[in-house]
């Protein structure tokens, strides 16, 4: 039984290193791959909570993870990219070094909190559930120090796969949450999608700071 | 479950996919008008129902009161809106296309509305939520100016932040009941997590409220999070605008009542309260002085929509019967209020071809019906007698001061702020010379009289079924 907590636990620190490298890239292209990678070990690590809590309905969502955020997304934002011409630097509003230290900080912050919290709970949803948080937490970090719209869906993306983790590890929760957040993923891609194309038409620049310039009154 | 509750469900989604279909503008206004009006009367009929709950949805005294004022303003707003699109498309700010989509949309946001206040299971509460908080995304942006695109885009970031923190929160709550009610199911039922709440866990119970807190706190607008929401008030249509403020505000704050109460009935975890009546405390207080230097008309009353979230988060906070009482009662006066001030102020903006308050001018003189339509709104938010506002305003002060004296100085200092500045932005607005454009506008005016006439009657006179009702619903609320 220790074997699955061990598996479970270094696919879910996999992705906490991939949730870092999403903060530290500097090239949008590098950020897609960061984030194609980040879910794919995702869908590995819904796979294996499958297998090991004998739910196979779990396969679904492991299924969807890999296809969709995997593969489907990251080619499309891939072949935005291309079409839009913007190869370019992701901006940062605050520097690397200083975003990684706030992420140490944060993900130092989510295992103290959950660890605390969950002292009487079974311990692979704890470990489970800290990491779970940590990703949250780094996803928002990136969408605040990120002006870039691209970088934001991603960033948001990232946090789906954090929630995703910690609904999985949550023994036994029903499948309706499941299906839901896979499907909230997809109408938040095609809002996404709108947006970038309208920001597009309107702007010829994704940069959301373009965005703030026209904004009137407060 | 009783099929009203389907039918109360179902109604919206079944429309939407008639009027997506449905060409002509016209045809789909009234089909839209017609549908909600259906739903509207199958949520009065949910009275009959007796209360009850299965695995996924429930009936209880606090959610039949939110259903059948959602559906009422649902209904009102779709009237006004049939009267509104008709004039945005002959100055040519719609397509046609786009208000089919419109309507479709408007039927889906009814729906998962619906489906969030009859939830009984936590994660469907959260999809209704969620699904609501997207289609009024896209809402927000139909105009596709630049500003409506911001506005959508801060929405939806905001929008998203916070419902992911709400789901983070949901998952801690069935971790939090698995001790109790074991896996599956049963504890995702809000029902049984409140029967059982004294064997929750009290540690995952606490961190999962801070996160429901924030998350739905960010929806309901209340300070620091409410950056989205005067931007998605004023670039969006007016139709959505009044139902953002009358509605999902408070589908947003129902859902962290549910979740209040949950915590509540657990003796050993933290108590809900003080945090809530400072949350509301600082909007209040905060989005008092903000109306000040409102320069948007529609920004006003965005703001004024945080003052009064603030306000009713604040009575909920103070809880017991008489508070939970006054904080329903005042809730459901701002929806009725100002959803019909965002009615006149649609026609306003229509008529003076602006949103921006210094270039509206002398509408006493150009447009005399709006001008008092206006006035009656402004006087009613504002909290002056004999309107319902001022009733639940004095009740909710009232029963601070019997409490905690000191404690009621504050949201009267806050509430006498807002006055100053919703006075002062009227009276610019009614006198001084005309200005030029002044545009004809059919306003349909059944909408705004209907809400004020209830607003003014409940002022003056709550019958005692009502009465009886509400504080049914305020007991259960704890």
């Amino acid at each position: 039984m220790n074997h699955a907590y061990d598996v479970s636990h270094f696919l879910a620190g996999l992705m906490l290193l991939a949730s870092f490298a999403l903060l530290y890239q500097d090239r949008l292209l590098a950020v897609l791959r960061s984030f194609a990678l980040q879910a794919i070990i995702l869908a590995l690590a819904v796979a294996w909570e499958a297998w090991v809590q004998d739910r196979p309905h779990l396969f679904i969502t492991a299924g969807l993870a890999l296809g969709l955020k995997g593969l489907v997304i990251p080619m499309a934002l891939h072949r935005m990219i291309a079409r839009l011409g913007i190869h370019r630097d992701v901006e940062q509003v605050v520097g690397v070094g200083i975003t990684m230290l706030i992420g140490l900080g944060l993900t130092a912050l989510s295992l103290l909190l959950i660890l605390k919290a969950t002292s009487g709970a079974p311990s692979l949803a704890r470990e489970g559930l800290a990491i779970a948080l940590a990703i949250i937490l780094l996803g928002l970090l990136m969408m605040i120090t990120r002006r870039n719209a691209f970088t934001q869906i991603i960033g948001f993306m990232s946090i789906e796969n954090g929630l995703i983790l910690a609904a999985t590890g949550a023994r036994g929760m029903p499948l309706v949450v499941e299906i839901s957040v896979a499907f909230s993923v997809l109408i938040a891609l095609f809002v996404f999608a709108v947006f970038v194309f309208r920001i597009r038409e309107r702007f010829d620049t994704v940069d959301v700071e373009a965005l703030e310039s026209v904004r009137g009154d407060q | 479950m009783s099929p009203v509750v389907y039918a109360v469900i179902g109604i919206p989604f079944a429309s939407a996919i008639v009027l997506a279909v449905l060409p002509g503008y016209r045809l789909g206004a009234a089909l839209n008008v017609v549908a909600s009006f259906a739903a509207f009367l199958v949520g009065l009929s949910l009275l009959t129902v007796t209360g009850g709950a299965d695995e996924y949805f429930i009936v209880d005294d606090v959610n039949i009161v939110f259903v059948v004022l959602n559906t009422l303003v649902g209904f009102t707003a779709a009237l006004f809106s049939a009267s509104y699109i008709g004039h945005e498309i002959e100055t040519g700010r719609v397509t046609p296309l786009a208000v089919r989509f419109y309507h479709a949309m408007y039927q889906v946001m009814m729906g998962s509305m619906s489906v969030a206040l009859l939830a009984n299971n936590i994660g469907l509460l959260w999809v209704g939520l969620e699904l609501s908080t997207l289609i009024t995304v896209v809402m927000v942006g139909l105009y596709r100016t630049p500003e409506a695109i911001e506005a959508a885009w801060k929405y939806f970031i905001l929008g998203s932040v916070g419902i992911s923190l709400a789901f983070f929160g949901t998952i801690l709550t069935y971790l939090a009941g698995q001790a109790a009610l074991g896996e599956g199911a049963n504890a995702m039922s809000w029902s049984l997590l409140h029967a059982n709440a004294a064997r929750l866990d009290v540690s995952l119970l606490n961190l999962a409220f801070v996160f429901l807190l924030v998350g739905y706190g960010t929806k309901v607008g209340l300070a620091p999070m409410h950056a989205w929401l005067p931007d998605a008030h004023s670039e969006g249509p007016t139709p959505i605008s009044a139902v953002l403020s009358g509605l999902l505000l408070n589908v947003a704050l129902y859902a962290l009542l549910r979740f209040k109460m949950l915590i509540a009935a657990n003796p050993d975890a933290m108590r809900p309260g003080p945090i809530l009546i400072v949350m509301g405390l600082v909007s209040l207080i905060f989005a008092a002085f903000m109306l000040y230097q409102r320069r948007d008309i529609k920004r006003l009353f965005a703001y004024s929509s945080i003052e009064h979230m603030g306000l009713i988060t604040f009575a909920f906070g103070m809880g017991g019967p008489l508070a939970n009482f006054a904080g329903l009662l005042h809730m459901t006066m701002h929806s009725l209020t100002k959803s019909a001030i965002f009615f006149a102020v649609g026609h306003v903006a229509q008529a003076k071809g602006t949103q921006r308050i210094a270039d509206i001018r002398g509408l006493s003189v150009s447009h005399p019906g709006l001008a008092i339509g206006l006035t009656l709104g402004v006087l009613a938010i504002a909290g002056l007698p004999p309107f319902g506002v001022f009733m639940s305003e004095f009740l909710i002060l009232t029963t601070t001061f019997a409490r905690h004296p000191w404690l009621a100085l504050l949201p009267a200092f806050g509430l006498v702020v807002a006055f100053g500045a919703l006075l002062l932005r009227l009276q610019s607005m009614l006198f001084g010379e005309p200005n030029e454009p002044v545009h004809e506008v059919e306003a349909s005016s059944i909408p705004f009289a209907l809400h004020l006439l209830i607003v003014l009657i409940a002022g003056l006179y709550l019958p005692s079924a009502l009465v009886a009702w509400f504080q049914r619903a305020a007991e259960f609320l704890g």
